[in-house]
């Protein structure tokens, strides 16, 4: 069975390309490149991706206006109905914004724009984009963001803790997140957030593969499903 | 009464000289457009009038060259039907008042050279020279510069992989920001400047027209003086985000057959595009000033001619295709606008609600463009000038491990992560390696092929001998680029001086040029496309007034087969480390001269480029035939510097064993003799046979192993180096 996915570019998204091209490496069927501007999605999606970049330059607040883009309608009726939807660096911020997912990312603590590998923790490895993981494990993925500061309200983080929700955490400082969360699933389980970009760590080339479970978890779900 | 008064020339930066061929050329008295026209296009910036004569001398040919200079970039053929197109340019007088701003347009400007040419950018370089770190200005110039290149490139989505940066007094009151570009594009996909076919619609896309950056030609043209801070109006503001809608509009059009010439609106904005696709194309062009996309209400044609907005490009479009091309870039949400025609007049013309406000001949504008030869001192005049003679007293190192950390944790030396991480290094998924050991390797896309690119200059060495030290950028390039194994193709630059009406200055220019072009004879390795900026020099601050002299070079070189790249990390314990070169013990120049005893003396180090060439090609081929497993150019510091940053970047130490001790053991430690490697095997017989065999010198000096850099007499552990290391920048910026 193919595994049909579907890539949104906004005006300013970057990572568009590299998303699709771990997709098809992961699934061995090309990713459909889906434009903001259209109203509807392809039918029979299993898997939805909002890629990293600059959508509308960051104006106003990253992601704010990207989640106002009409595909966004499309994408929260497809999150509603259970269709697995990941948000990339950007893309996470879009998540935040749409409201599919709880909490804000602010400007890093360190005011500087941060580009490196880092450690996280996988806190839940029970969700279908994470049960390719060992439940505390420690993967290696690439950070490249300026506002990727998570804040929440006590009452929301306690929340998400305790649903599981919390997907990743960093295992050192990077940009100062609340709680050290690094990426959250909304209640159902079926969106996921996350600064760090697993598509970058898909082939030694990459000079690491821990993104790869994630996109194969996905995968492995729906064969199952 | 004429508005064309004595004061009103000089405010445009021609001589009363210049005004004359201005009036020859147009055989009338100029209206204010048009003077302004022929300032910018006169300006130093835009017409190379100081420059053209020696630049002439340059090679600029190889079979694999498809464009050499005299278009946006250099375009060079990598096989398979795919060209890179790369080009490397300056913005320092904005940077330095406007750190951020400057930065970011800069980086802007030469993204936009490159995907002009049809290229879909893949890597940014840069070149960076600031002052002294302690200077009241320079953390705030510091901060500002790499937050504007990191912004300006990580929102466009080209990753940042390479560069350099050096910290001198010389550089207190003019700091250079030098921005590298490479793209690659399909060789029947490459577009050009040249307007042609008479009736041609000519087409605005992109921004619109602000008042922002008038006169920055000019600017960019004339000595800083006291009142730098009063010009920051002058620079421009950068909208990567509009950048990034542009690459992919323009990318889009041009799958298709709409285009018949492209030019970005840079220096001179919409001025030197027309001017320069009118005179490539040897045509004539006609624009309706009401038709340009203005931002702010009220503007004339003079601040539209000479406004400096960024993001903007002018196209030539097979007729009836504007329909179609307007379509793509509405859909970007960009600005589409006809705003003129081709002529054969031979003619610019402009007109403004239904007048003429210019017509300037195209020909003597190109034509008549000044050009100076301007004089210059003889080398041995130059030396006395510059107060160099050789080294009486050598040196020695009383403590070698002491002065090993000084080295590590100089302000060159020090690790550069508080910058490389504010830069998106990884964007495009194709990045296999970042400049911080050789050159930075990036993959052409969905090929196992890889571009090797690095950006050099040891602006000492061309101080101390303008020659050598042209020779040795170019000769280190094209080391860079042969340690990951990279087969070195053509070279970008970006000659920074300081003013060429000093024949001292003039002869730091001439002999810098003389050396690289004698080099790039030499290493087959041609100059395709560059940057000149002069009158980088000061009165403002309190440090040296002239920049050394920095001919930055931006190499660019092929790997076939990018799984064979070698790295400078040490892999393993036991390796036999190999040094390929001989050592005289060169210090004069060096790092740890400068360093440890405080002493910018000495003669620079001689290249010999036939070893150069035959060392570069040897070690290529043991990288390409797998049997060695780290390699890295001996450069600043000399041979225990490149030994120490391959242990650091694996966290392997070594001990080194040389055979034959020299007597000075700083000299064979810190000595900065050209033409080396360092490589590291686990066949060193066959190695070392290797380089026998063609008459190579290469010996084993040590081997890999444990957590210290130790020799004889001395051992530094790894973590004392690493903490050296990253102490200057974060004791600097606090984090």
């Amino acid at each position: 069975m193919a595994f049909r996915s579907a890539v949104i570019t906004f005006p300013g998204s970057n990572c568009d390309r590299d998303m699709a091209v771990a997709l098809e490496q992961v699934s061995g069927t090309p990713a459909i490149r889906v434009w903001h501007g259209d109203a509807d999605l392809p039918d029979g999606l299993d898997f939805i991706a909002l890629p990293g970049g600059f959508s509308y330059g960051d104006y106003l607040r990253s992601g704010a206006m990207a989640a106002r883009s009409p595909i966004m309608q499309a994408v929260i009726e497809a999150a509603g109905r259970g269709v697995p939807v990941l948000g990339v660096c950007n893309g996470f911020q879009v998540l935040t914004e749409a409201g599919l997912l709880p909490g804000a990312l602010m400007r890093n603590a360190s005011q500087n724009f941060v580009c490196r590998t880092v450690p996280l923790k996988v806190e839940n490895n029970r969700s279908l984009f994470t049960s390719g993981y060992k439940a505390g494990q420690t993967v290696h993925i690439p950070v490249a963001h300026h506002d990727g500061n998570y804040f929440a309200d006590e009452a929301t983080l306690d929340r998400l803790e305790g649903e599981g929700r919390v997907a990743f955490r960093y295992a050192e400082p990077v940009n100062g997140s609340v709680r050290d969360i690094a990426g959250v699933l909304n209640e159902a389980g079926n969106v996921l957030g996350m600064m760090p970009h697993p598509e970058r760590a898909i082939e030694p080339a990459h000079g690491g593969s821990d993104g790869r479970a994630l996109f194969e978890s996905a995968l492995k779900g729906l064969v199952e499903a | 009464m004429s508005e064309i008064t004595p004061d009103v020339v000089e405010a445009h930066g021609l001589s009363p000289e210049e005004y004359e061929r201005v009036l020859r050329a147009l055989g009338r008295e100029p209206n204010l457009v048009e003077l302004g026209i022929f300032s910018v296009m006169w300006s130093e910036h835009c017409s190379y009038k100081s420059s053209r004569l020696h630049l002439k001398k340059l090679p600029t040919e190889a079979p694999w060259v498809i464009q050499g200079p005299g278009e946006n970039a250099g375009v060079i053929d990598i096989g398979d039907g795919q060209a890179a197109i790369f080009k490397m340019e300056s913005h320092n007088h904005p940077s330095y008042i406007e750190p951020y701003q400057g930065a970011a347009t800069g980086v802007g400007g030469i993204l936009r050279d490159v995907f002009t040419m049809g290229a879909r950018p893949v890597a940014n370089l840069n070149a960076l020279r600031f002052g002294r770190p302690d200077h009241p200005k320079m953390k705030h110039l510091v901060k500002g510069v790499v937050a504007g290149i990191g912004g300006y490139g990580n929102c466009v989505g080209v990753p940042t992989v390479g560069g350099e940066t050096n910290f001198h007094k010389a550089y207190d009151g003019n700091i250079l920001v030098n921005a590298m570009t490479v793209g690659v594009a399909d060789t029947d996909k490459i577009f050009y400047c040249a307007a042609t076919g008479i009736g041609n619609p000519i087409v605005y896309v992109g921004s619109k027209t602000g008042r922002d950056g008038i006169h920055g030609a000019t600017m960019a043209s004339a000595d800083f003086g006291e009142d730098s801070e009063e010009k920051r109006p002058t620079v421009q503001v950068g909208d990567p985000f509009t950048e990034k809608l542009l690459i992919e509009a323009c990318l889009e059009l041009m799958s298709t057959d709409a285009i018949v010439a492209i030019q970005d609106m840079g220096a001179a904005g919409l001025t030197s595009s027309s001017v320069e696709m009118a005179s490539k194309g040897g045509a004539g062009i006609r624009l309706d000033m009401n038709q340009v996309p203005c931002r702010e209400e009220g503007m004339t044609p003079y601040e539209m001619m000479l406004s400096e907005s960024q993001e903007r490009m002018l196209m030539v479009l097979k007729p009836g295709k504007e329909p179609m091309a307007e379509a793509i870039f509405r859909k970007w949400e960009l600005d589409f606008a006809v705003i003129g025609e081709v002529t054969d007049t031979g003619h610019m013309v402009l007109e403004f609600d239904g007048k003429v406000v210019c017509d300037i001949p195209l020909a003597p504008l190109a034509d008549d463009a000044p050009e100076y030869d301007r004089p210059y001192v003889s080398k041995e005049e130059y030396r006395n000038w510059a107060g160099v003679e050789e080294l009486k007293t050598l040196p020695e190192s009383g403590d070698i491990a002491a002065d090993l950390l000084k080295l590590v944790g100089g302000t060159d030396l020090a690790s550069r992560r508080w910058i490389w991480e504010q830069y998106d290094s990884q964007v495009g998924g194709d990045t296999l390696q970042l400049s911080g050991g050789d050159a930075a390797v990036v993959r052409v896309h969905g090929t196992k092929k890889a571009l090797a690119m690095s950006t050099d200059c040891t602006p000492r060495y061309c101080y101390a001998d303008p020659y050598e030290g042209g020779k040795q950028a170019i000769a280190e390039a094209y080391r860079n680029i042969s340690a990951v194994g990279g087969r070195p193709l053509a070279v970008t630059n970006c000659l920074n001086f300081a003013n060429p009406q000093r024949p001292e200055i003039m002869a730091q220019f001439v002999g810098c040029l003389e050396g690289m072009g004698d080099a790039c004879r030499a290493l087959d390795f041609p100059i395709v496309s560059g940057n000149v900026s002069l009158y980088n020099e000061s009165k403002a601050t309190g440090g040296g007034s002239a920049i050394l002299p920095t001919p930055a070079i931006g190499g660019v070189g092929l790997l076939d087969d990018s799984s064979a790249m070698a790295t400078i990390a040490f892999k393993g314990e036991g390796d036999t480390v190999i040094l390929i070169g001989d050592t005289a013990g060169h210090l004069g120049q060096s790092l740890w001269l400068r360093e440890c005893h405080g002493r910018e003396e000495g003669l620079a180090p001689p290249v010999d480029l036939t070893l150069e060439r035959k060392h570069g090609e040897f070690v290529r081929k043991l990288v390409t035939d797998g049997r060695v497993s780290a390699v890295h150019d001996v450069s600043d510091g000399g041979i225990l510097v490149a030994i120490t940053e391959m242990a650091m970047a694996n966290g392997i130490g070594a001990r080194l064993t040389p055979s034959a001790q020299s007597s000075n053991l700083a000299a064979m430690l810190f000595g900065e003799d050209q033409g080396r490697y360092i490589v590291t095997t686990s066949e060193p017989e066959a190695v070392l046979e290797a380089a026998r065999s063609i008459g190579i010198v290469a010996a084993s000096i040590g081997t890999t192993g444990g957590s210290t850099v130790s020799g004889p007499g001395f051992s530094v552990p790894l973590s004392d180096l690493r903490e050296a290391s990253d102490a200057f920048f974060r004791n600097w910026m606090g984090n």
